[in-house]
């Protein structure tokens, strides 16, 4: 266990930044309360910094996807950078404006500081997930990850009209979340039940040398459609539009990136036990034909049901589905030996890419606000954002980019994340799945065409939305569309990072070369980690 | 270098257009398209047309992405070479051709058009396949703003179904394409998307993957081109587009569907080709017979000449699945003639519209009485278009239909002494072909006479209130002459001037095209002749099959396989 330390700098980073905002940010000071949220990014970039020299897992016998903690924790704190920008001023801007006009100070009325010590919590919860070696591990990680964005989702309409929209939210997604969870945790018994083993590196050992049996089999179908509902993937999608349109924009875009990113590496976890080389992927036939079918609904599903969406918010998150289900399509290709051949690599170049041009499109969401009824409320229809290239360009152009990079247009970011999931995909001859993506990207155009033509080239709107007066949204929106350009451009050590992170634990390889070998023991040369005492172990569980 | 220029110099321009005043920006766009034509033709004059140099020239290459495989890899064979200049030459035409048309908005006008010269020069230039892709699809957004901001009525749903349409065609190009990329690495050439590479190994594919690959390439090239049924978006969006995208749309961008066709799926499925070719020559034929029916009975002229763009590329892809250097010459032939002489229809046709407002043949007629030059034009050009003996269109039309006719297995036996030799005839379609899509020719007389008849001819009809609204003019139009102005005529002649050349002399120019074209055709057929289409080792197979008979019959006139069967049985 104290070995893992050297791998926690980065959450044990967010744990501490989360305590001090709690702190901060009930302070009766009005100047101490406004440092919560630079305090929350510099404990972010500390922890990105921390994540990027987290050690290899190499040599270790408990990381299953070795190299993925280097990748993987970085990726988080820096989005989690982009998404604290458009986060900025969710909560607490009535509060404060009543506290300037004089009002006495109530802590129980203030909520930033629960806000973004959650908002550092649920990002820990995601960098746990990438650290997870064993089954208990990933479902506290999970659950760190999800119970605060149910509070979050609440916090984040208070005091706006729509607040009974957003506790209906956070309620719907407290329980569908729950049922989730259930579900996952009960397939881990099960899993547990059937390897004996609780360790993805031995669960991983025990199937390649036993195969497959019914109640690990089970398990994993089980654990691997609740993870699903982290992800958003059909069919346990149901809350995705009402949950992501009742909370506050900024909050759906945290909702889009960080729980999905859990939910994928977890994914990736659990799949990676189940005979995934480094050369290529034989997964169980129940599981890849359940994974097929997650993954064609979740891309259909969603696309279908973005394209019928005149509301851009609940359209982001349809397609927010549609783009976890292309990520499916890497997991079945699976892993390979460079990157355009390796589906596991794909995933999570996918899912920096995602990370990026669906914050833009949300923060750009965000920055806009329009009058109902004499009260400001969140742009959210197409019609918010006609004509804003001209009005705002920044805000606009930003909007065209990310959209253009979600549809996965030639040569934005996007494209260049979509082309290794065909490539990875073609590779292991799924072409069957091939042609259904590039079906899906089609669909996609149409709804993605209809924001970038209202934005690009429509006259605006005379009861149009107006900038909301948050310019680190605006600075976000401006960031995600630079990133989606230069990414493009200057991607290659990003694709070579993903590729690294992308190779998994190879089990059968070593079989190979070992034959013999008892499956506890330790084939790797380099110990750089003091794993001798859990060899032992192994071997009296496989007996 | 050059080709990096070509590609360059539009994009450089059209930012200058962005940061200019608006009143400057056709002048700005105007010195740029022209600076990018010098360069073309610099490039046509540097580049080596020597049988052995005709590929790859002009070039450059830069890693990008190396991960994913993917550089920034130019050169260009004289097919290709020909077709930037082509576009390079509509560039300044257009520009000059739009100079009153566009009064709103001409930043964004000519910074698109722009970008569009840049995207399509890059089409025609990439070495490397992704991107040739990306510079394919980046040309649906320039034209989706062109026809969505500056279009007329219906423009919103043209653009839509416009981009819809080749956007979903295009992608499943991709996995095709990608298909190919992946099975020539696992074949030995490795993870690249060097285009040449991969012509090298993608006839080692299977029939059935043959089929598959090109049935994928073709949705996306069919649409563009575009063949019948594919063909809906393209009279839409013809009609709504301003004359400037017509003129691109009909000159180059469907050019880019019958180059992809040239380039992809020709080399890439040839034994596929092989197969499929009667079933798109008879698509190709319904097209041209079905479109120009259509065209007979249009009354507005824009949309009769779009659908005749239809008919006319019917003629271009039938002669390339004829598969024969005839037919394959025509072919290329005919993509250069019809963006002369469609893209002249077309600025005839918004020359007119911008005096009249209307395009439609009931209000309008006997123009030759009022605009003698501009109707000495629309006959010129209908003429051209028609295929009148002594004017470009006839030349490539006749190519495209002798390759099919010629494109026959008795044929192929009259020939057979020339066997083996590159320039013989040989293919899968037949006379019949060739006399069905014939009559295409014959409606095509009939619609655009009756056309040129009815516009030109006849007793004077204008639009009624044309006059009130001259003299009224406050819509910020120019005021322009009943006739045409010298800037129109500006505009014109340099293409009438093709016309007629390419009429009289297409021999220089088809000579240049001779070995790009023997080598695509000899290489279809070699992978036909080969009788196993796996094999690595041909001939260590044939040997082994054990039919002597048959293996002796194949060697001596091996033409199509099934062919030589028939014989033996």
């Amino acid at each position: 266990m104290i070995e893992r330390i050297a791998y926690l700098w980065p959450e044990m980073t967010l744990f501490v930044g989360a305590c001090v905002v709690m702190i901060l940010g009930l302070s009766p000071n009005a100047n101490v309360r406004r440092q919560t949220s630079i305090f929350t990014g510099l404990f972010l970039f500390i922890a990105a910094v921390l994540g990027m020299s987290t050690p290899s897992g190499r040599g270790t016998d408990w990381v299953i996807l070795p190299e993925l903690m280097p990748f993987a924790k970085p990726l988080i704190a820096l989005v989690g950078l982009l998404l604290l920008l458009v986060m900025a001023q969710t909560v607490d801007r009535d509060e404060e404006a009543a506290l300037a006009g004089g009002q006495p100070f109530n802590a129980l009325r203030i909520t930033g500081a629960e806000f973004y010590a959650f908002f550092l919590f649920s990002l820990m919860g995601a960098m746990l997930c990438a650290t997870a070696g064993d089954l208990i591990w990933l479902f506290l990680a999970l659950e760190l990850t999800s119970l605060p964005t149910y509070v979050m989702v609440v916090l984040s309409g208070r005091g706006r009209r729509g607040f009974g929209r957003s506790q209906e939210a956070g309620v719907k997604y407290f329980f569908l979340g729950a049922l989730g969870a259930a579900i996952f945790l009960y397939g881990f018994a099960l899993i547990y039940g059937g390897t004996g083993a609780t360790r993805f590196v031995e669960i991983g050992e025990h199937f390649a040398v036993h195969g497959m049996n019914p109640i690990a089999l089970v398990g994993m179908v089980l654990a691997l459609v609740g993870v699903s509902f982290k992800i958003a993937a059909v069919p346990m999608h149901f809350y995705t539009a009402d949950v992501y349109q009742g909370s506050a924009s900024s909050m759906a875009a945290f909702l889009a990136f960080v729980p999905k990113t859990a939910g994928m590496i977890s994914i990736l976890l659990l799949v990676s036990t189940m005979g995934w080389t480094t050369t290529e992927g034989t997964l169980p036939p129940v599981i890849d034909s359940l994974l097929w079918a997650l993954a064609v609904l979740t891309m259909t599903v969603g696309n279908v049901l973005a394209v019928l969406q005149s509301s851009v918010k609940r359209m982001l998150a349809y397609s927010s589905i549609a783009h976890s289900g292309y990520m499916l399509v890497g997991v079945l290709a699976g892993p390979g030996s460079s990157f355009s051949s390796n589906g596991v690599a794909a995933v999570l170049f996918y899912l920096l890419c995602y990370g990026v041009m669906n914050t833009g499109a949300f923060a750009v969401l965000a920055s806009l606000e329009r009058d109902s009824r004499g009260e400001p409320v969140e742009a959210e229809d197409v019609d918010d954002i006609r004509g804003l290239c001209r009005t705002n360009p920044v805000l606009g152009w930003s909007m065209v980019l990310c959209m253009l990079s979600l549809l996965g247009f030639p040569p934005i970011l996007g494209f260049f994340g979509k082309v290794p999931l065909f490539t990875a995909a073609l590779g292991a001859g799924r072409v069957t799945l091939v042609v259904i993506l590039g079906i899906n990207s089609a669909i996609a155009a149409f709804y993605y065409l209809r924001v970038v033509a209202a934005a690009m080239l429509d006259a605006p709107a005379e009861t149009g939305a107006r900038d909301s007066g948050v310019p680190s949204r605006g600075l976000a929106a401006l960031i995600c569309a630079i990133c989606v350009v230069a990414l493009s451009v200057f991607g290659e050590s990003f694709m070579r990072a993903s590729q690294t992170a992308g190779s998994p634990r190879a089990f059968a390889e070593r079989q190979d070369a070992a034959p013999p070998q008892l499956p506890g023991h330790d084939a790797d040369p380099p110990h750089d980690a003091p794993a001798g005492a859990d060899g032992t172990e192994t071997l009296s569980l496989h007996d | 270098m050059t080709l990096a220029l070509l590609i360059l110099i539009p994009l450089a321009f059209a930012l200058a257009v962005l940061l200019a005043p608006a009143e400057r920006a056709r002048f700005i766009a105007l010195l740029g398209t022209l600076v990018a034509g010098v360069f073309a033709v610099f490039a046509v004059v540097s580049f080596d047309f020597g049988y052995a140099a005709n590929r790859g020239q002009l070039g450059m290459d830069i890693d990008w992405l190396p991960s994913l495989g993917l550089s920034v890899s130019l050169g260009v064979d004289s097919v290709a070479l020909w077709l930037i200049v082509l576009a390079a030459l509509l560039g300044p035409l257009c520009v000059m051709g739009s100079w009153t048309a566009i009064t709103e908005h001409r930043k964004m006008f000519y910074a698109w058009l722009l970008a569009l010269q840049a995207a399509m020069t890059g089409v025609f230039a990439a070495r490397d396949l992704v991107l040739f892709y990306i510079c394919f699809e980046f040309t649906l957004i320039p034209m989706f703003v062109l026809i969505r901001v500056f279009g007329s009525t219906n423009r919103k749903a043209a653009s839509v179904k416009f981009f819809l349409y080749t956007f979903t065609g295009s992608i499943i190009a991709l996995a095709g394409l990608l298909y190919v990329v992946w099975f020539a690495a696992r074949n030995g050439t490795g993870w690249t998307f060097d285009i040449e590479a991969l012509t090298m190994a993608a006839y080692k594919m299977s029939a059935g993957e043959q089929s598959l690959v090109l049935l994928a390439m073709l949705a996306g090239f069919a649409v563009k081109v575009p063949l019948f049924p594919l063909h809906t978006w393209l009279p839409l969006a013809h009609t709504e587009a301003p004359t400037a995208g017509s003129v691109i749309l009909a000159g180059v961008l469907l050019k880019l569907g019958t180059y992809g066709i040239y380039r992809f799926v020709l080399p890439f499925a040839p034994a596929a080709v092989v197969e499929y070719a009667p079933a798109i020559a008879v698509l190709c034929i319904v097209g041209i017979i079905y479109a120009g029916l259509i065209c007979w009975v249009q009354t507005d002229v824009k949309k009769l000449v779009a659908y005749s763009s239809v008919s006319h590329l019917g003629f271009c892809v039938l002669g390339m699945v004829a598969l024969n250097t005839t037919g394959l010459t025509g072919s290329v032939l005919y993509m250069i003639n019809h963006g002369l002489s469609t893209g002249a229809l077309f600025f005839l046709v918004g020359f007119m519209y911008e005096r009249y407002h209307t395009r439609s043949m009931r209000e309008l007629g006997g123009l030759a009485s009022k605009m003698p030059i501009w109707g000495t034009f629309m006959v010129f050009f209908a003429m051209a278009s028609v295929g009148l003996p002594g004017l470009n269109g006839f030349v490539s039309e006749f190519l495209c239909m002798l390759g099919a006719f010629q494109a026959d297995a008795a044929w192929a036996g009259m020939e057979a002494s020339t066997h083996g030799m590159p320039g013989a005839t040989w293919g899968v379609l037949g006379p019949w072909f060739a006399a069905v899509a014939a009559t295409g020719v014959v409606i095509a007389a009939m619609y655009l006479l009756y056309m040129v008849g009815r516009m030109c001819f006849g007793p004077l009809i204008e639009p009624a209130g044309h006059h009130d609204h001259h003299d009224a003019h406050d819509d910020g139009h120019a005021h322009l002459p009943p006739d045409l102005t010298p800037r129109e005529i500006g505009v014109l002649l340099p293409l009438a001037a093709l016309c007629l050349y390419l009429g009289l002399q297409p021999t220089p120019l088809m000579k240049t095209l001779e070995a790009p074209i023997n080598d695509t055709v000899s290489l279809v057929r070699g992978s036909v002749e080969r009788p196993d289409h796996n094999g690595a080792a041909p001939v260590h197979h044939e040997p082994a099959a054990g039919d002597e008979e048959g293996a002796g019959h194949e060697t001596d006139d091996g033409h199509a396989g099934a062919d030589a069967g028939e014989v033996v049985e």
